[in-house]
């Protein structure tokens, strides 16, 4: 028994190893840069700037306003975030649902293509969606010989959230669907059997059985676009300024300790956000615990 | 009694393969009716098309004198007991009976009480607040049983239900299944491979294979008077020989001449002769009608298992008396324990135990072979 003890724990030294050097030290790191100045002498002053930063904001009306900087940052990036996440919850709760109960070759099928786009680099991706978008772009183009358009997406809000329903698309439908071709065929019949037309099926017995999947699709969506940067920049025309184009922004202009600050607040409000999850699908949710 | 169910010409076939072939049946009112077969005989395929799972490609479904082949599950006035229950694992128990009721807008205060009434007919009172995937094959039956109740439907259909349980528990849940159809007046239709207990259970039993109907009786009829080798051999245990019906009341096999209790046969006509293990008397060499050597003897507790070569046709005998292995015995039929069947696609199948132990002896046993 000790023997094998030691056999298991050899065989997970190069994990802990990985897992100290790469995760355990860097999350040390951002820690230790977010509490301290350039001279590397403790201050919350990073802090305090993140809540209190204002700025001024000059509206189409011409009135200017002052406004928390980064607090404002921060709730773009959520809403933005949260409607993302719930048009991805939309619209591939249905595609799971078509997925799980289609032939296996069909299945298949769909599968590949939605893993085709994340084969692609997220850049590229991100660049091909400025082309359709544009004023002048692809979609305003086969818009005209409809008579319809043209429209004007770039740089708006809408552009940034359909760059990220794209991108994590695939983190909604992949645990749904793996949670759907699980279920029991038997389970549905038996409903049937019991009194459920299709839709009484879907609400009494499907639904609540696949929560375990919405509950991890809408993590895996939420929080990477939170945090993400980069779509805001190219679809929003710069001017939707999210959370993680503000932590690249600091990091770019060298101000690492404010950039490991931001990173550090958002970490510990994303990480509360997911013990919330948990609290309350372990409690109300089948599947949670 | 009023036909609830009938079944008419029904065939079925998967890709190609066909499951179900022109079969047809009626089931009575408060009647419990056993679908009876090996697997792959289409019995589950019958419940299914009952149940509005599985659809006809030809034939008709009535239900009480109204064809209800295009009918979905859910508007039938039958329920299903599912082989592996089914139990909807995101409710407790009192959901899980609650569930049919829910549907239909029934009022809470009516709910909570059928639903009491539900488990203490199936003596889960006490249970309704647990997890259904805390309790154990029997209990899980019970809730599965009280869900498919609780609508009173006219028929309950049951897969197999208690295929996962142990001996104990399912002798426990036949009597009990026995009991619930009698108190409720349910027509029940079973679906079992185990003969035992469609015997024990039944009022009527279908016998099924290759997706035919072979036969359709009383537990005693079908034992007593199977129409065929399949049937014969597949309820019960058989001693299945070719023989020549040489004219009524007399049957010639296995080298001599017996007289029986069966007519209406043409004049040497070749038919099939079962004679049941248990119907066969031991006698000394002398007086016997037949004489073999004893090959193999078991002891079952109630009865011996002797194997006997009758000119190389292996016999077994189920008796009371015994016999030593190598011992040279006598056999004694009486008219009664005669059975004649007409000659059928299943004759020369089965009923001759060479293999029912010895094979296993000779595998076992690598100087066998040389020696023969």
């Amino acid at each position: 028994m000790k023997r094998k003890l030691n056999t298991y724990h050899a065989a997970l030294a190069p994990y802990s190893i990985w897992a100290v050097l790469f995760i355990l030290v860097p999350l040390a790191f951002i820690g230790y840069y977010a509490l301290t100045d350039n001279s590397f002498s403790f201050t919350t002053e990073h802090f305090v700037r993140f809540f209190t930063a204002t700025s001024s904001i000059t509206a189409e009306d011409g009135t200017t306003q002052e406004v928390r900087t980064y607090l404002l940052i921060f709730l773009r990036s959520v809403k933005l975030a949260v409607i993302s996440t719930f048009i991805c919850l939309l619209l591939g709760y249905p595609m799971a649902y078509i997925m799980a109960r289609a032939k296996e070759q069909t299945q298949k099928t769909m599968m590949t293509l939605i893993m085709i786009p994340m084969w692609m680099n997220f850049l590229i991706r991100t660049y091909a969606w400025m082309t359709i978008l544009q004023d002048t772009g692809i979609l305003n183009n086969l818009l005209k010989p409809l008579g319809m358009g043209p429209v004007h997406i770039i740089g708006t809000e809408t552009a940034v959230i359909i760059g990220m329903v794209y991108d994590y698309f695939p983190y909604m439908v992949l645990p749904i669907y793996s949670i759907m071709a699980k279920m029991d065929v038997r389970l549905l019949e038996a409903a049937r059997d019991l009194g459920c037309g299709s839709f009484a099926v879907l609400r009494r017995v499907i639904f609540p059985l696949s929560m375990p999947g919405v509950v991890s699709g809408i993590t895996m969506v939420l929080i990477p676009s939170i945090s993400t940067f980069y779509i805001s920049q190219k679809l929003g025309n710069g001017k939707f300024f999210l959370i993680g184009d503000a932590i690249e922004g600091q990091y770019v202009a060298n101000n690492l300790h404010f950039a490991a600050a931001i990173a550090f607040i958002l970490m510990v409000i994303l990480l509360a956000a997911m013990a919330l999850v948990k609290y309350v699908t372990t409690r109300y949710v089948y599947g949670g615990d | 009694m009023n036909k609830i169910i009938e079944l008419k010409n029904i065939s079925k076939a998967f890709d190609g393969e066909t499951v179900l072939d022109g079969i047809s049946l009626d089931i009575y009112d408060n009647e419990f009716i056993t679908l009876l077969g090996p697997s792959g005989c289409g019995k589950t395929t019958t419940l299914r098309i009952i149940g509005g799972f599985e659809h006809p490609d030809s034939g008709d479904v009535v239900f009480m004198g109204e064809r209800i082949n295009d009918t979905p599950p859910h508007k039938r006035n039958v329920n299903t007991v599912f082989q592996k229950y089914a139990l909807f694992p995101h409710l407790n128990v009192f959901e899980n009976v609650a569930f049919p009721l829910r549907e239909k807008h029934v009022p809470k205060k009516e709910i909570t009480e059928k639903v009491n009434e539900m488990l203490s007919l199936v003596m889960l009172s006490g249970f309704a607040e647990r997890r259904v995937t805390s309790l154990s094959g029997g209990q899980q039956q019970r809730v599965a049983i009280a869900r498919a109740l609780i609508s009173h439907p006219r028929i309950l259909l049951l897969d197999e239900p208690l295929g996962a349980l142990d001996l104990k528990l399912r002798k426990d849940m036949q009597q009990e299944l026995k009991k619930i159809q009698k108190s409720t007046g349910i027509t029940f239709i079973f679906v079992t491979h185990d003969q035992e207990e469609a015997l024990s259970m039944s009022d009527t039993i279908v016998v099924m294979s290759e997706g035919k109907i072979q036969q359709i009786g009383t537990p005693t009829d079908i034992y007593n008077e199977p129409v065929n080798a399949f049937v014969a051999d597949f309820i019960g245990e058989s001693n299945i020989l070719d023989g020549v019906m040489l004219e009524d009341y007399r049957v010639r096999f296995a080298g001599n001449t017996f007289t029986c209790l069966d007519a209406g046969f043409g004049k040497n006509e070749a038919v099939d002769v079962v004679v049941r293990p248990e119907d066969v008397d031991i006698v000394p060499v002398e007086q016997g009608m037949l004489n073999g050597t004893v090959t193999s003897v078991t002891f079952m507790g109630v009865h011996n298992e002797i194997i006997v070569d009758i000119n190389g046709f292996k016999w077994m005998i189920q008796t009371t008396e015994s016999a030593d292995e190598g011992e040279h015995i006598g056999l004694k039929l009486d008219p009664d324990a005669i059975h004649i069947m007409k000659k059928s696609k299943y004759s020369g199948m089965f009923g001759d135990y060479s293999s029912f132990s010895s094979e296993l002896d000779e595998l076992s046993d690598p100087g066998s072979e040389a020696e023969e």
